[in-house]
């Protein structure tokens, strides 16, 4: 330190140097606004904290319900599909229906939750809206981010079964290297569901359709991705298999068979993955900036 | 001299009456639009000139400046537009046309409370309700204790907040809220919740934050908390702002707005009523020594006659009030069928009420009468500014000095003495 710098000591660089901001009627398509989200960024924290602590609150069971949810959905699945329906002899010898089910399952709550919740997060939430005034991307982002955490819940019991089923005589499950992949499908999955999240929840907040639209939107959407039943299925049939890249464009549908490539070794068409997952990201691109474009009117409709 | 904090340049907020957002308000409707016209729908989405008619602006070329450390209280009815403009300050809803420049961080508070969770205990809601107020954790965290303990709710720190009774939640969120440390503050109307007591500590507060240097823009119908805080205001009508004046000036203005329809007959006055039913209330006479109507000589006699019609469903335990408020609503003197009468009685479909005050000794000044009919389960009808007062000057204290109301409401007689030498008396009086 020279004796200048002890003599005249420079002022603390403030903490917070207010920019000034500037109010006024914006036209078409807004830029999304990284910097200010980022400054934000304790919120989205506080809002997916919110979420999950507000979910299971005065339920007996409390975090439970993120593990039995998807397991019960599963063990229909077994005694409907692969039991009463017999498409577990569609699947390899070493795979039991109740692993195969819940590697749909999974990813698959945390998609319809992301589209469910997300989706109506603007309407349920108006007297935010309406009285603050803070990164409105926020809200639907949070709750996916809540339902992220579920996801990360019940990844283990996919873990918990894959164990049991590894000493079970009959299957003898034995997960192959790739495994390690399963959680990078949350990245695409992800990508995927806050695209539909910030496109359905700028639209039913305008167009309260959608509050009855959505519910059935999952129903179909949750065929349209062989949540429950394998595409081998499609693939018997020489007719069908020759339509499946369709379904491609679903995101969920190369996800959901991606996540049962990597975790139970099943089959799989790489190109599905990709196809799905460069619509989930068009979808996220769409959705944010549709959300932008309307969220200027969103305190006076709602 | 440095920038205005705040700058608003012609600033306007429009809302589409009735046709242009209903009638895409189902989906239904938007696809039947765009298929049923084509055409119109597309030049909707190219900006074609809205409707003049069916648009209703809230707010209107409104421009004023705000420099840093005024409290800039606004004041106007209701509908007026405040409310609007605070909104688009604090950008909840965009303006339709013109700007504003805020040069600070701004925190708004249009509701006490905004963002609590009802199942999240006390402590949970303190953080979730700062960060979404704007704070960071860590200052949160700083500020925990002084919020907890302003607030008064130690000892429910982990009770969910829905267990909470109303004073207690209202005074954890403005606890919060009261903790901002931004260089902008946009407060609404929130000081009207909460009791007496913590009205004044909230008033308290507000005041430490002026004394910090800090800007506030303020809307509230409480005209005493205005005057003591504000350093200016603004007066709001019809969705356009006046000249800045003072605190003093501003008041008298939007008081002098209130009280149009003073003229009305007492009949068509509004009142509240608790339900829908014709005015019981329908005459009222002020008389008193002065000669004049509703002029009374400070200390003198007054004497109100009450005309009630259309209450004869009231079957007992009727009561009926006349209050006598000042210019900023504050009651200064009630009088009752009960308290003063010791009566209650039945309903009538033609009755008159004959009250009489021997002595009104209050300040002089302008006064509101305000008529309240009551039974046993709560308000029946209450008209707030049935008519006006006013107490003029009377020597009653024989002194040829009486309080002013600046300096009281009340003119109560007392004795004073001096141990030491006493100057003079009434010559005195005249230089006083």
């Amino acid at each position: 330190m020279t004796v200048a710098d002890a003599m005249f000591p420079q002022a603390p660089e403030p903490a917070y140097v207010p920019k000034d901001l500037v109010i006024q009627a914006r036209k078409g398509w807004i830029a999304i606004d990284w910097a200010e989200m980022f400054r934000y960024r304790e919120l989205l924290y506080f809002l997916v904290w919110r979420d999950v602590k507000v979910r299971y609150k005065q339920t007996v069971l409390g975090f439970a319900w993120a593990l039995l949810q998807p397991l019960m959905q599963s063990l229909i699945a077994v005694f409907i599909f692969g039991t009463a329906a017999g498409f577990q002899k569609l699947l390899p010898a070493t795979v039991p229906y109740l692993l195969f089910a819940l590697a749909g399952q999974i990813p698959w709550q945390f998609f319809s939750t992301g589209l469910g919740s997300g989706g109506m997060s603007l309407v349920n939430q108006q007297h935010l809206l309406t009285k603050i005034y803070f990164p409105r991307l926020f809200l639907p982002t949070g709750v996916v981010g809540g339902a992220l955490v579920d996801l990360l819940i019940s990844l283990s019991l996919l873990v918990i079964f894959m164990v049991a089923y590894h000493f079970s005589p009959t299957y003898h499950f034995t997960p192959t290297w790739k495994i390690v992949f399963v959680p990078l499908l949350i990245i695409p999955a992800a990508i995927a569901t806050l695209g539909m999240a910030y496109a359905l929840s700028a639209i039913t907040v305008t167009y309260r359709d959608f509050r009855f639209l959505i519910p059935f939107m999952i129903q179909i959407w949750m065929q349209m991705s062989f949540v429950m039943f394998p595409r081998e299925l499609l693939l018997k049939s020489p007719k069908l298999s020759h339509y499946e890249w369709l379904l491609a464009f679903n995101p969920m549908y190369g996800i959901i068979q991606a996540f049962r490539h990597f975790a139970l070794n099943m089959d799989w068409n790489p190109n599905h993955l990709i196809i799905g997952s460069t619509v989930g990201v068009v979808l996220c691109v769409f959705g944010m900036f549709y959300f932008r474009k309307t969220e200027r009117r969103f305190a006076d409709i709602a | 001299m440095s920038k205005p904090i705040i700058t608003a340049e012609g600033l306007g907020k429009a809302y589409q009456l009735g046709t242009k957002l209903d009638r895409n308000a189902t989906l239904r409707d938007a696809i039947v639009h765009a298929l049923r016209s084509p055409l119109k729908n597309l030049r909707s989405r190219i900006g074609e000139p809205t409707d003049e008619a069916n648009t209703f602006w809230a707010i209107k070329d409104v421009s004023f400046e705000v420099n840093e450390g005024e409290v800039l209280g606004l004041v106007g009815r209701n509908g007026a537009g405040k409310s609007t403009l605070l909104k688009v300050l604090s950008r909840i809803t965009e303006p339709t046309e013109g700007k504003a420049t805020l040069r600070g961080r701004v925190a708004s508070l249009l509701e006490v409370g905004t963002g609590f969770h009802p199942e999240l205990t006390g402590r949970e809601n303190i953080y979730l309700n700062g960060a979404i107020l704007g704070m960071r954790k860590i200052e949160i965290d700083r500020k925990f204790d002084q919020i907890v303990e302003f607030a008064e709710v130690t000892k429910f720190l982990d009770t969910q907040v829905k267990r909470y009774s109303s004073g207690m939640y209202v005074r954890l969120a403005f606890a919060v809220a009261a903790h901002l440390e931004p260089e902008i503050l946009i407060v609404d109307e929130v000081l009207a919740v909460g009791d007496a007591n913590f009205q004044k500590k909230c008033l308290g507060k507000m005041g430490d934050v002026v004394k910090d240097g800090r800007t506030i823009l303020f809307v509230s119908h409480n005209m005493d908390a205005v005057a003591s805080l504000c350093s200016h205001t603004l007066l709001v009508q019809g969705g356009r702002v006046g000249e800045r004046l003072t605190p003093d000036e501003g008041i008298k203005q939007y008081l002098a707005l209130s009280n149009e329809g003073s003229q009305l007959p007492l009949k068509s006055k509004p009142r509240i009523q608790n339900k829908k039913r014709p005015p019981i209330f329908v005459g009222l006479n002020i008389t008193g020594e002065s000669g004049h109507p509703n002029v009374v000589e400070c200390g003198g006699k007054v004497t109100f006659e009450i005309e009630v019609a259309d209450c004869d469903d009231l079957k007992t335990g009727a009561m009926c009030g006349i209050a006598v408020t000042n210019d900023r609503g504050a009651r200064i003197a009630f009088f009752h069928t009960l308290y003063h009468g010791g009566f209650t009685f039945k309903g009538s479909n033609h009755a008159k009420f004959t009250c009489t005050v021997p002595s009104l000794p209050l300040t002089p000044n302008g006064y509101f009468i305000e008529l309240v009919m009551a039974d046993g389960y709560g308000i029946i009808e209450k008209v707030e500014r049935a008519d006006r007062l006013d107490v003029v000057f009377a020597d009653v204290l024989n002194t040829g000095k009486i309080p002013s109301n600046h300096q009281g409401y009340v003119v109560w007689p007392a004795e004073w003495e001096y141990s030491g030498e006493i100057e003079h008396t009434r010559d005195l009086a005249g230089v006083l």
